[in-house]
């Protein structure tokens, strides 16, 4: 917590996550927009981004003051990825690193997988 | 078969046709809010499990994102997540819930094709490259950060 606990603090705290989460993903748009990247394609430049920022500790920083305006996108699933594997390599060695990044995001991968199984069997597709 | 396949094209040629062109200002103004917003009520819900006192802030982002992942999954079953997606463009797919709305569209839609080779397998067909990609650069992070430790500490 760097802002104040005053209300306008709080307020411009959401003010910050919403203009950087919303600034990421208008870059998103941009590049769907300008160039010829397909979603997928975009989706893995900015987990690899997430990554790439937690490896050379840039990510915490950030992180610490845009909070869920960076963490929600996707570029916090490949910083929680990143964060994992670094924290294992460095306690386990190297096989630590192909276990940490799994260990840190199964929450939310696990209950992914389980509740798309689960309303795929509850709900029929809509007509398109 | 190939009948049904020429008639879809030239439906989607048609719609192609008869919608407007949107506009780039537009579509970037609502892909900002629609991205800000999810990320907002990520904020929102991990404020809400901080009150909690045994809860740590990182535990309490990881709790949001998982409540935001089964919110997302629960509208696409409805089918509210497709009316989001359609006006939200990269601010609906960019966050944790497009990729749970990619995994879980998938999985219904291939639903009719069996539980095991329809669901099970089409699951990761839009967010496979994710998850095999952030795996394989992740390790290769980690890999990467203990040499270099090791080779810092061997100085």
């Amino acid at each position: 917590m760097i802002l104040p606990q005053t209300w306008w603090g709080i307020l411009l705290g959401y003010v910050i996550v919403f203009v950087s989460g919303g600034g990421l993903c208008a870059i998103a748009q941009l590049l769907i927009i300008k160039t010829r990247l397909t979603p997928a394609r975009i989706l893995v430049i900015f987990l690899l981004a997430g990554i790439a920022l937690q490896t050379f500790g840039l990510y915490e920083p950030m992180a610490s003051v845009l909070r869920s305006g960076i963490a929600v996108p996707i570029t916090g699933f490949g910083a929680s990825l990143a964060k994992g594997a670094i924290e294992w390599a460095t306690e386990y060695g190297i096989p630590g690193a192909f276990a940490g990044g799994l260990v840190n995001t199964s929450y939310g991968v696990g209950i992914a997988v389980a509740a798309s199984y689960i309303v795929s069997v509850i709900f029929k597709p809509k007509a398109k | 078969m190939t009948d049904n396949s020429r008639r879809n094209a030239a439906y989607a040629a048609y719609v192609d046709r008869v919608s407007p062109m949107s506009k780039t200002g537009s579509s970037l103004a609502k892909a900002f809010a629609a991205g800000g917003l999810t990320c907002v009520a990520g904020e929102v819900l991990r404020g809400l499990f901080g009150l909690i006192p045994s809860v740590t802030d990182e535990q309490a982002a990881v709790f949001a994102s998982t409540v935001l992942v089964v919110i997302a999954i629960f509208l696409t079953g409805l089918g509210v997540y497709d009316v989001i997606a359609r006006h939200g463009g990269a601010g609906s797919f960019l966050p944790i819930t497009g990729f749970a709305n990619a995994m879980s569209s998938a999985a219904m839609e291939f639903r009719s094709e069996g539980l095991i080779t329809g669901t099970a397998v089409k699951m990761f067909n839009v967010v496979g490259p994710v998850v095999v990609n952030g795996i394989v650069w992740s390790s290769a992070a980690g890999v990467l950060v203990f040499l270099v430790k090791l080779i810092w500490g061997a100085l």
